[in-house]
Formats: structure tokens, sequence, C-alpha cells
């Protein structure tokens, strides 16, 4: 009796050390996959969230409320042009000036610079992407804007005053120096860190023999950049640039504090303008009933036109990881 | 990088006079633009940071540490509720976001290889990742704010949590894939079911990345505003620890008072600017050295 007693208390003990880890085993692996589900219900809900907060104002304008340019508080009236119109060039005209500055940045990076140089420099690139954006937006208000109107909207205006088309939409009204260009230019500078430190990666991925190859058939540097990396490196190039556009289309404060914050259509870059992201930024915190609603259906606006813009670009890159 | 020393001694060598004179141009024009480029991009770096010590440096004193934000018009003042209330929320929503990243990326690198579920999950990521971060304060005022009748500190936190989640499991799922297989097989061979393997194997050998990971989301929360503006919104009071109220926080008192009409206000928005940018700097650089040392 003894002897069979102390046998089941021994594989009883044995079993429970076993079991232990066992039974904890499937519970682990749920865990961790409902960690990774969270990441997709959150995606999900800002999405539901989004059209959820926008709906009322759908409902209420219509497709009038994308084409619309009032914005009125008094009679409750909101359409939503002039801060896509703002978003969209303001975006273009940050790919205008960032990426040929991007990607000179990253052939400078991998073809250009000595050995000993690269990694500093490389290391002063990416620290620019950790500055936030609130800082750019203090440095363009502050400093940038003053000697943009002083240094270049007030020549400018000067001499394209009257001209046909270019008197258009160079022209400033007042030179203030706040205005699309300057957000242009400040969210130009804000996305060359992004796409150089990529398209440098990618660069650096192409194997070595074929540029030596290249040179070694008599290639000026030129011509191995054109013909040999960027043929190699194209498509991810593309996606990394789509990175750009991405972040260049809902970056917010940098552009409140620049844009000047204007509710109307302008055909001048130099005129003050919004973007959705400014809009929202400036207004929702005093934004009551169905304004809060339009601001919500900007959101939704801006959330559909980034997701495609990042599901293309990932879709570019996804032969490339970074962070 | 054996490359590097090749190239530039092969274009040393080679004879201009027999290059047509096109030819050279272009490549001027190439070596020229790039490296004026770059040079641009770096001479910004230095403008921001110069402009920030020369301007912030002024308004540092003791007093920023010691004393709150001002009140419209009153003369002095300093940061300390928002210092406080900024480093509460950014640890708040890493210590949300750390435990549901790393998990999440356990499971793309461990559970998932192949699965449809971890692809999507890794696409989804990607894209939140560089979703804007004024759409993520929209949501959580949509989900916190809203039916809880006001802001809080719990709100700020999410919305942070929500921008360091992505980044943290991007860089787990990256890191537990440099661990050598070899490793994981022998700690199996010896008996071990896949929950210790991972725990005590793959997080230990990929313990500097994650830690890494972590420090980058934690430099990439410390200074975002816009989402903080709807959610965590600001006081002028002391930091009290009552999380369900608004909370002062350096981004959102930097954003009310570099244009304010106070010179003291502005001279502390500056400060702040400094602060803020100082610590994410140092983050980020403290991660850079984290993984080089590995």
């Amino acid at each position: 009796m003894v002897a069979v007693s102390e046998q089941t208390y021994k594989t009883a003990r044995t079993d429970t050390r076993r079991a232990k880890p066992f039974r904890f085993d499937p519970l682990f692996a749920a865990a961790t996959r409902a960690a990774a589900i969270t990441v997709l219900v959150l995606l999900f809900g800002i999405m539901a969230s989004m059209i959820y907060g926008g709906w009322p104002a759908f409902r209420a304008f219509g497709l009038g409320f994308l084409t619309g340019t009032q914005w009125d508080t008094m009679n409750d009236v909101y359409g939503g042009l002039p801060a896509i119109v703002g978003t969209l060039s303001t975006a273009l005209i940050a790919m205008v000036i960032g990426v040929p500055l991007s990607i000179g940045t990253a052939i400078y990076l991998t073809q250009l610079a000595p050995a000993w140089f690269k990694r500093p420099v490389g290391t002063a690139v990416e620290l620019l992407a950790a500055v936030p954006s609130i800082i750019y937006g203090m440095w363009g208000l502050f400093v940038f804007v003053p000697l943009f109107a002083a240094w270049f909207q007030v020549p400018v205006s000067s001499v394209v005053e009257g001209m046909p088309i270019v008197g258009t939409i160079f022209y400033a009204r007042s030179p203030s120096g706040l205005g699309i260009l300057s957000a242009g230019i400040i969210l130009a500078f804000m996305i060359v860190p992004f796409i150089a430190s990529l398209t440098r990666d990618m660069l650096d991925q192409i194997p070595t023999v074929l540029r030596e190859s290249a040179y070694g058939i008599g290639c000026t540097t030129w011509e191995v950049v054109r013909h040999v990396l960027l043929p190699q490196a194209g498509v991810s190039i593309i996606g990394a640039i789509m990175l750009g556009l991405g972040r260049a289309l809902g970056e917010t404060m940098a552009v409140t504090f620049v844009i000047g914050n204007a509710n109307r259509l302008s055909a001048s870059v130099m005129d003050p303008g919004s973007t959705i992201a400014s809009r929202i930024a400036s207004e929702f915190n005093e934004a009551l009933g169905m304004q809060m609603n339009a601001l919500i259906g900007l959101g939704c606006v801006l959330f559909f036109v980034t997701f495609v813009v990042l599901v293309i670009a990932r879709i570019l890159v996804s032969r490339v990881r970074q962070y | 990088m054996s490359d590097a020393a090749i190239t530039p001694s092969a274009e040393a060598e080679v004879k201009w006079g027999r290059v047509r004179q096109s030819r050279r141009i272009q490549d001027r024009i190439l070596r020229v633009g790039c490296t004026t480029a770059t040079a641009l991009a770096v001479f910004v770096l230095f403008w921001i940071l110069g402009m920030l010590l020369w301007k912030g440096g002024q308004g540092i004193s003791l007093d920023l540490f010691t004393k709150i934000t001002p009140g419209p018009g009153s003369q002095g003042g300093g940061l300390l509720n928002a210092i406080v209330g900024s480093i509460v929320l950014t640890f708040l929503g890493i210590a949300i976001a750390t435990p549901i990243g790393v998990m999440a990326g356990t499971f793309l690198a461990e559970y998932g290889k192949g699965s449809k579920l971890a692809e999507l999950v890794r696409f989804i990521n990607d894209i939140l990742l560089s979703a804007p971060s004024i759409l993520i304060g929209l949501f959580v005022y949509v989900v916190l704010v809203m039916p809880f009748q006001g802001y809080s500190g719990w709100a700020g936190s999410v919305a942070l949590a929500i921008i360091a989640l992505p980044v943290i499991v991007r860089t787990t799922e990256d890191m537990l894939r440099l661990v050598p297989n070899g490793l994981r097989e022998a700690a199996a061979a010896l008996g071990a079911p896949a929950s210790i393997v991972i725990r005590q194997v793959s997080w230990r050998a990929a313990k500097a990345g994650i830690v890494t990971g972590i420090l980058l989301a934690l430099a990439r929360i410390a200074g975002e505003t816009a989402p903080l503006l709807f959610t965590a919104l600001n006081n002028n009071f002391w930091f009290n620890w009552n999380l369900t109220g608004g909370i002062s926080n350096l981004p959102v008192t930097i954003y009310a008072f570099a244009s304010a009409p106070y010179d003291n206000w502005q001279q502390l928005a500056w400060a702040g600017a400094l602060l803020i940018t100082g610590a994410i700097l140092v983050l980020s650089i403290a991660a850079r050295a984290l993984i080089n040392r590995k």
C-alpha cells in the first residue's frame, strides 16, 4: 500500500512539474497572438472612429464637404476644399524640393563621402529626423519666416507682379512670410532625413560588384548612379518617396506654425492657407457640434489619403526594412 | 566596408584628359549637387540646434525646474509642472506600449512565421508606424475623451502608447529574427517548451535590441504634440497625480507659450524646446550606441 501510494505521489509530482510549463505554453502563445491582433484592432479602430465622428458632416454636406470652399462656423456650413488643396499643395512643394535633396544626400552618403566621414554625416541626417515637429515649427516661425519674407517674398513679388500665371502663383499680397510655400519648404526639410536614410539603405544593398564593373569599363560616377544604381533601386526609392509623402501629408505642428491658418482658397502659394492637419490642430479644442464633426470628417479624408499612399509605399519598399 | 576603399581609389585613376567634356561636366554637376544637398541638410540641423541653444540657453535657470508655469501677465515662473507631467505621460505611454509591443513582436518573429495573420499584422503595423499622429489624437478623443466628458492624462498616455507601439513591435521582431535558430533548437532539444525557449533564450539574446526599440519609441513620443492637444490638453497647476483631469506637459505648453504675447512665456517656450530636443537627441544617440556596441 505504502509503496503504491508513494509511486502515485511520485508520478503525480513529476506530472505537475511537467504540466505547468505546458499548460502555460498555449496561454503564452495566445497572449502574443492577442497583442498582435491589438495592432490590427487599433488601425481599424482609427478608421472606424474617423468615419463615425465625421458621419454627421458627410451626411449633411454630401459631396459638397469635399468641394465646398465655405468654412462658416456661424451658419454651420463646412466645405473642406481649401484645407484639402492646402494639404496636397504643401505636400507637393515638399516633394519637389525635398526629393532631389534626399536623393542627393543618399548618393553623397553612399558614393561620394570619404569612408571616415560617412558615419558622422549619416548620424546627423538621422538626428534631423528625431527633432520633434514642434521645434521645426518654432524654427520656421521665428527664424525662417522673417528671412523668407525679406529675402524671397518681397523681391519675388516685385518681380512677378502683373505677369500672367507666374504673377498669380508667386505674388504675395501681404509678404508676411507665412503661407503655403513656407510650409512646403519646412516640410521638405522634415522629410529629407526619412527619404535619404531609406534610399541610402537601398543603395547600400546593391551588390558592390555591379558598381565596380561599371567603373571598370570607364563609367563616371554620374553614369554609375544614373545607369546602374537608380535602375537597380528604382522601385524601392519610389516607395521611400511615397513614405515621405505620407509624412508630409499628415505633418501637423510645424505646418500649423507657419501656414498662417487662413480658411480661404488662394491661387498664390505665397498666401496663407491651411492644411487638414493644421485646421484640426488650431480649431478642434474650441469646436462644438457640427464643426467638430466636420473636423473629424476632414481627419477621415486625411486618413484615407495617407492610408492609400502608405499602402503603396509599403508594397514598394517591402524588400527593405527600416524604422 | 571594403567597397568604400575600392571605389575612391578606382576613380582616382581616371584620366580626365581622355574623357569627353560633356561627361566630365555631368559628373561634376552630380558631385557638387549631392555634396550641396548633404551640406544643406547638415546645416539645417546645426542651424536648428544653434538657435535652440542660443534662445533656449538664456532661459535655463533654477526657476525653470522649481517653479510652475506662470499665468497670463504674471512675471517669472518655470516649467516644473510641465516637465513632471511630460515625464509621467511619456513613461506611462511606454509602460502601456512595451508589454503589448514586445508580445506582438514576439508573435511575428516566433509564432507567426509565414502565417497570413502575421503578414497582415506586419503590414498594418508598418502603416501605423507612419500614420499621422494627429489622427491618433482624434481617435483617442473619440474613444476616450468624448465618452468620459473630459480631457485626461490617461487619454494622453494612451495616445502616446499608440504611437510608441508600432516602433516597439517592429524593433522587437527585427531583433528576434537576428537570434540564430541554433539557440532555439538547442533549447528545444533539451525539452524546453516554446514559451520557455522564447522567454529564456530568444528574449535574452535580443535584449539589447529590444531595449533599443523601447528607447527609440521613447524618443519618438517625448516630443509629440499633436496627439496631446485634444487628449491631455494642459493646465497651469501643480502636478497632482490626478490622471483623470488635464495634465500639463511640455509640448503643449511650448505650443501655447511660443506665440504668446508675454516675454516670459516665450522665454519659457524656448527653454522647454531646448530641454525636449536635448532629451530626444540624447535618447536617440544612446539607442544608437546600444545597438552598435553589440
